[in-house]
């Protein structure tokens, strides 16, 4: 194999980048991404970047250096547009078309929007840096802030806000935040934080339209009639896989890039990261991982498939892993946790802000959070690790 | 071999004591990571290596 091409430049990409090189690939590494960035981390952005407690440098990826020493053609400020499996070829904006022996897909997500409101300034979505330093920049102002969206990003965007110390409404359509993430009994615990700490919530409730004033967002109106002024409004409503540069490749699509179980698209073809969409046995089907753990863990494992080939390529069966930073809590889970699964606390306690829950679903362990208790869940991960493989 | 970790950004995932348990642990109070050898043998090298490229947060340097 001469040449790979890695397309999208965030942690997927350049991890299997690092890997590349690491298990000895010599020849040409293409990195094509859409920014014009070096790349950078995303977690920091809805916390540290937001509230101005990093610069921006601090959430790159990798120092120049580093970058220089895996030897790429980085292609930056560049949007990769077509691919053609039978060529292989990716055609890219610029009217360049590369060439490769292999291919790794991590073009990541893109923010939903509202069918509404974008139109007007002072709106926002929160996925790239420059987005990131945009809204900062406009929160200086002390504006009203109403975030869309009580999901992990919405979430921390509410409680980095807040830290600021501006007048802040979390607005979702279920019952509390971060209900479809990790059930309604956490989420309440979330909701009362929030509350403690001064944000306005209003859940079970629908966005129904934004006005404006000479172009600018002046506020956001619910399902109930409630009118909520704004000078800030950020949705944070989720996102859908970037792939719309794969129609017609042939590359199977559906809630993302449709892999086998080795990450394995197309023959030389892998996927990697947010945008990959593969069936796992602990799932009972396939699987999409929005996590910043899975950037790096199924990079690795589709960079290593890719060179060792089809015949030695091994399943990529990861127990997943993610977090969120809300105020001075750090919540974490591991495995699944589906909000219509029963809930038992089995270490620490909610009153003392610190836990261990197990998520089951008929009788069976799926998932484990911890409420500030990071060490303590490491165990029950090793334990859904066990039933994962068996 | 020398490891350099940078608490800062440490999000106490864990992933690396689960790459390498004889040179990471994790704080009880807040899961952040802690180091129990600087210097570890050659031998862990790959361990190591592991440790820091598994990191989401990019807080572990290996200088070789």
């Amino acid at each position: 194999m001469d040449h790979i091409v890695l397309v999208g430049a965030s942690a997927a990409g350049l991890t299997a980048a690092d890997t590349l090189r690491r298990e000895g690939f010599t020849g040409t590494l293409s990195l094509v991404g859409d920014e014009l960035r070096i790349p950078y981390d995303r977690p920091p952005l809805s916390k540290q970047v937001l509230a101005g407690d990093w610069e921006p440098h601090r959430s790159a990826l990798r120092r120049e250096a580093d970058l220089q020493q895996l030897r790429m053609d980085l292609r930056l400020g560049c949007r990769a547009t077509g691919l053609d499996t039978a060529e292989r070829v990716v055609t890219l904006a610029d009217g360049d078309r590369l060439g490769y022996d292999g291919l790794i897909i991590a073009t990541g997500l893109r923010p939903r929007h509202l069918p509404f409101g974008h139109d007007l300034a002072g709106v926002h979505v929160l996925r790239t840096l420059d987005e990131t330093l945009t809204l900062r920049a406009q929160l200086q102002a002390g504006p009203r802030v109403v975030v869309i969206g009580a999901g992990f990003l919405g979430s921390e965007i509410a409680a980095t806000t807040r830290g600021l110390g501006l007048d802040v409404t979390l607005v979702d359509v279920e019952a509390t935040p971060l209900a479809r993430q990790v059930g309604t009994f956490v989420g309440g615990l979330v909701a009362d934080m929030h509350r403690d700490h001064g944000v306005r919530l209003c859940m079970g409730r629908h966005v129904t339209g934004m006005s404006g004033e000479d172009g600018r967002v002046t506020a956001v109106t619910l399902d109930d009639g409630t009118r909520l002024p704004a000078d800030v409004v950020v949705v944070a409503i989720g996102s859908v896989p970037a792939t719309e540069w794969l129609a017609g490749s042939g590359i199977p699509l559906g809630d993302g890039v449709l892999c086998d179980r080795t990450c394995q698209a197309a023959p030389r073809v892998y996927a990697a990261g947010d945008v990959a969409n593969w069936p796992h046995p602990a799932a009972g089907g396939r699987v999409r991982l929005e996590q910043r753990t899975n950037a790096t863990q199924q990079a690795i494992t589709a960079a290593r498939n890719l060179l060792s080939g089809p015949e030695q390529a091994v399943p990529y069966t990861p127990v997943p892993f993610g977090w969120t930073d809300l105020y001075y809590t750090k919540i974490q889970t591991c495995g699944w946790c589906p909000s219509d699964a029963t809930v038992d606390i089995v270490d620490g306690d909610p009153e003392a802000h610190r836990f261990v829950a197990l998520y089951k679903v008929d009788g069976r362990v799926v998932g484990a959070l911890g409420w500030n208790n990071a060490r303590a869940l490491r165990a029950y991960r090793s334990q859904l690790a066990v039933s994962v493989a068996a | 071999m020398k490891i350099l970790i940078d608490e800062g950004k440490c999000v106490g995932a864990g992933t690396c004591v689960l790459a390498a348990a004889d040179v990471f642990d994790q704080r009880d109070e807040d899961g952040i990571v802690v180091l129990l050898d600087d210097d570890p043998p050659h031998a862990l090298l790959p361990q190591v290596m592991d440790a820091a490229a598994r990191c989401p947060a990019l807080a572990i340097e290996v200088v070789e």
